[in-house]
């Protein structure tokens, strides 16, 4: 027997959707062995891990609380994955968003100005933009590889969060804990549920999703983005400027990003500490890819990488799992989605008798 | 005209089975049948020609001989044995040789070294300098073992597949296309050579869909046509007009020229002293090229592919820009230093070579290939937002009025034919009403009914005052649409002059000019 993978000689556009929902059941499958090798009752596990937060009423709304950093990063990645540049550094802008507007909350920590949430809005998003902005120059002077340039990124944005929170930032009534004063009411985001942590930055979230989806199927812009990516020489022949749209996919992934870090920590956080994410900005390059870099599958994919930290979360308490399983569940989703994607260009084929070597 | 198929023949008059013969083979590949019920004979000693379109599916069938394809259904015989060939190495160990029409050369490493690669047996690479001296003398095949291939014409990079499959001594050898790149005088030599290799008895398949070649060299012809066997013939016998409706399937409408050019017209394109380095390793430089290309007339550029084409292309479309503004004018406009939309909006159109993923984008729909090119002069841009039902209707026009054959507006790219969609791309320049229009390679690839729709396109098209600029590697096409003809070669472009006052044995040494003075001490040598 052997088993061959044929050109289909076009995209499936059956598979194109059906490789996430694939990926997704191989997934499940997998954390059922995982979760039987590790002595616990698969099908109690799995209901604990990724049912009991759906059914919950109080964990409900925290799915959108989840998913809302991941579905801001995920819309921008998606502009930018598909025009083929390959932002991976937006845990980095992440942070950066966090400590612009964060920062900029702590320097007026008296202001109680309506004023100041919109400024941090913004000094979030330009936060943001400002790290990407490094990559996108040094890819489009120097032909730097803009995936090496924004990954090594994060890790100093990470440095420099550290920093400035054991350091010039630090809550000076904190008790020496690495972390910033408490936000004051003008610098935190509304509530908009009353009784749950549901605040302004989920209609963000919305908005983005929205606006992302104009703009890759209804705006010039967008048109080039997927032009660039599908064949750039046939871009080039349009007459579409490459740089520019480094640039653009560069600063509206890192705006994005950075927003996301600001929203973060104006809402759950409540302050800039060591610890304002969970790998959101990488989680999100999941995100995109399971959404098909399209907006609105974005928004679908985050709410279920979202189950993936709340689930990861219950099954510490619950099942006595380290916190460790949410990162192997994501890794195996993304191994899993990467790997059915193959059905979208090839077809499986299995030739049950051996090819007869010839007589010569 | 019919289907007649005759039936293969089984033995050759001597009595001796054939050496290879293919009996009911099939390959289906999505969505189209590449090869339905072939059936080939090849004789010891005899220069068949596989005669069809693109798209007939003669690449098919010779993958499929050399093992690179299994054939779904059929029966392949050697010398009258049923064999099955698995890989290609297992086809050059029974004696199958393959020069394909792209080359599989490694532009780094040397031509020694290039035909060492395609040889699998440690101990035959031993003394292989010297095979490889035994057999370029034998045969005339001038090549200089040392050079590196990123230096060699596309005529020496042909001998030095051709070299690499004698070594092996093949009793069959595949030549798929073989002069589409070669100048008159280099394919001369080639049928020289050719016929001394049949005089040994060896046989080759000849794939080719140029009569006169097939004519002058071959036996026997088998035609295909979609697939399918449609006439064995012998092409010394029948007329070419004959074979070439056998092989379309239909009669070709002649061409109709415009009324008489009129030479006054002022110049609408004019390049002057253009030099450029290439932005690709190995390419071509442009030096010093100037040309102009006045109101309704047509200048073609002839020459080997690798001459400066896709450098000139790039520069004319401004995908290179040049370092002066005056080396490319549009209309008396200087616009060598301005990028494509520019150029688009002062009235040039472009069609490049390669349709797919530089012309269009295969996965994008027919609608959005219109406005990729067509935003600007249509004006499909409203506040930042594509007007997508503009786009629409100006793909259905294109399609409409080239016939293009597709399931609508909606359909992919990738999914048309090479014909359909070249027609498609010609269609959407010509539809923006160009006052300039330069097309590389305008029916490359494509079928004969599509590519006599594009000439007379071309020709309507100059009959409304349009300067067209084509470049192209067919002379054949450029002497029957062209009024001027200049020849680049080394990056360099020969003086225009009137097609009618050329002949196309000039042509031939204009366009191996160079690279027959580097290589003339190799091929006084070997005279062939």
């Amino acid at each position: 027997m052997r088993i061959r993978l044929e050109p289909r000689g076009q995209q499936s556009a059956l598979w194109a959707y059906g490789s996430p929902v694939l990926a997704v059941i191989l997934t499940l499958i997998v954390a059922a062995v995982i979760f039987a090798l590790l002595g616990k009752n698969p099908g109690h596990s799995l209901y604990t891990y990724f049912i009991a937060p759906l059914v919950n009423a109080t964990a409900r709304p925290e799915l959108l609380v989840k998913a809302t950093p991941l579905v801001l990063i995920g819309v921008g990645l998606s502009l930018g994955f598909r025009a083929n540049v390959w932002n991976i550094g937006a845990e980095g802008q992440y942070t950066l968003g966090a400590i612009a507007g964060g920062g900029l909350a702590l320097w007026l920590h008296d202001s109680e100005s309506h004023l100041l949430l919109p400024a941090m809005v913004i000094a979030g998003v330009l936060g943001g933009m400002a790290w990407a902005a490094i990559p996108a120059l040094l890819r489009t002077r120097f032909n730097a590889n803009e995936i090496l340039t924004s990954l090594m990124l994060t890790y100093v944005a990470q440095q420099l969060l550290i920093y400035l929170v054991v350091g010039p930032w630090k809550d000076p009534e904190g008790y020496g804990f690495p972390q910033s004063r408490l936000f004051q009411e003008a610098a935190t985001l509304p509530i908009l549920v009353p009784g749950t942590r549901i605040h302004l930055g989920v209609l963000f979230a919305l908005l983005a999703v929205g606006l992302g989806w104009l703009v890759l199927s209804k705006s010039a812009i967008g048109f080039q983005l997927k032009v660039i990516g599908l064949a750039p020489r046939a871009a080039r022949y349009a007459g579409f400027k490459e740089p520019r749209l480094i640039w653009l996919s560069l600063l509206l992934g890192g705006g994005l990003a950075g927003l996301a870090g600001l929203i973060e920590v104006a809402s759950t956080v409540g302050q800039l500490t060591t610890q304002i994410s969970p790998g959101y900005g990488f989680t999100a390059i999941i995100v995109a890819f399971l959404g098909r870099l399209n907006p609105v599958g974005v928004l679908f994919a985050g709410l279920i990488l979202a189950l993936s930290y709340l689930g990861g979360e219950v099954a510490q308490i619950e099942l006595a799992m380290p916190s460790a399983v949410t990162g192997i569940f994501q890794g195996i989703l993304l191994f899993f989605l990467l790997a059915c994607d193959l059905l979208i260009l090839y077809r499986v084929k299995i030739e049950w008798r051996e090819a007869v070597g010839a007589r010569p | 005209m019919g289907d007649e198929r005759l039936a293969g023949r089984a033995t050759a008059p001597g009595g001796a089975p054939p050496r290879l013969q293919l009996t009911g083979i099939v390959k289906q590949f999505p969505g189209c049948l590449a090869n339905d019920h072939v059936d080939l004979a090849v004789q010891p000693g005899e220069i068949h020609a596989l005669l069809g379109e693109n798209g007939a599916g003669k690449s098919t069938l010779v993958k499929i001989v050399y093992g690179i394809l299994r054939p779904d259904a059929g029966e392949i015989r050697w010398q009258g044995e049923p064999v099955r060939i698995a890989n290609p190495g297992f086809a050059r160990k029974l004696g199958i040789g393959v020069v394909f029409q792209h080359f599989s050369l490694f532009e780094g490493l040397t031509a020694a070294e290039n035909i060492a690669l395609g040889i699998n047996d440690a101990a035959a690479r031993r003394g292989l300098k010297a095979r490889i001296a035994e057999v370029s003398a034998t045969y005339g095949l001038a090549i200089e073992p040392d050079r590196a291939v990123h230096d060699l014409s596309v005529g020496e990079r042909q001998r030095i597949e051709i070299v690499r499959c004698l070594i092996q001594n093949p009793q069959l050898l595949i030549m798929d296309e073989p002069t589409s790149v070669l100048t008159p005088q280099e394919i001369d030599r080639l049928f020289t050579i050719l016929r001394r290799l049949a005089a040994e008895g060896r046989s080759i398949l000849y794939i080719s869909h140029k009569l006169e070649e097939i004519a002058a060299l071959c036996q026997h012809a088998t035609i295909l046509r979609q697939g399918r066997v449609v006439a064995e013939a012998d092409p010394q016998r029948e007329s070419a007009a004959r074979l070439a409706e056998l092989m379309i399937g239909s009669e070709l409408k002649s061409l109709k020229h415009g009324a008489a050019q009129n030479g006054a017209a002022a110049p609408r394109l004019v390049v002057q002293h253009l030099s450029l380095a290439s932005t690709q390793r190995f390419g071509t430089d442009l030096k010093d090229v100037s040309f102009s290309v006045a109101g309704g007339e047509i200048l073609g550029i002839g020459g080997v592919a690798g001459n400066g084409q896709t450098e000139l292309m790039s520069a004319l479309i401004g995908e290179t820009l040049c370092e002066r503004a005056e080396a490319i004018a549009i209309d008396g406009n200087p616009v060598g230093k301005l990028g494509p939309e520019l150029r688009r909006r002062r009235g040039a159109a472009f069609v490049p070579e390669e349709r797919n993923g530089h012309g269009a984008v295969g996965e994008m729909t027919l609608s959005e290939n219109g406005y990729l090119s067509a935003h600007h002069r249509l004006n499909l841009v409203r506040h930042g937002l594509i007007d997508a039902a503009a786009a629409v209707r100006f793909a259905r026009r294109v399609i409409e009025g080239f016939d293009v054959r597709t399931s609508g507006t909606a359909a992919k790219a990738r999914s048309l034919s090479g014909g359909n969609l070249q027609k498609f791309i010609v269609g959407r320049e010509l539809l923006q009403a160009p006052g300039v229009l330069v097309i590389n390679q305008p029916t490359w690839g494509v079928d004969a009914g599509a590519a006599a729709a594009i000439h007379q396109a071309l020709l309507d098209l100059v009959g409304s005052g349009t300067a067209v600029l084509i470049i192209s590697q067919d002379l054949d096409e450029i002497f029957a649409i062209c009024n001027r003809i200049a020849v680049i070669n080394h990056g360099r472009l020969s003086a225009a002059r009137p097609v009618d006052a050329v002949t196309l044995q000039e042509i031939g040494l204009l366009m191996g000019a160079v690279q027959n003075q580097a290589g003339k001490d190799a091929d006084d040598a070997h005279p062939a």
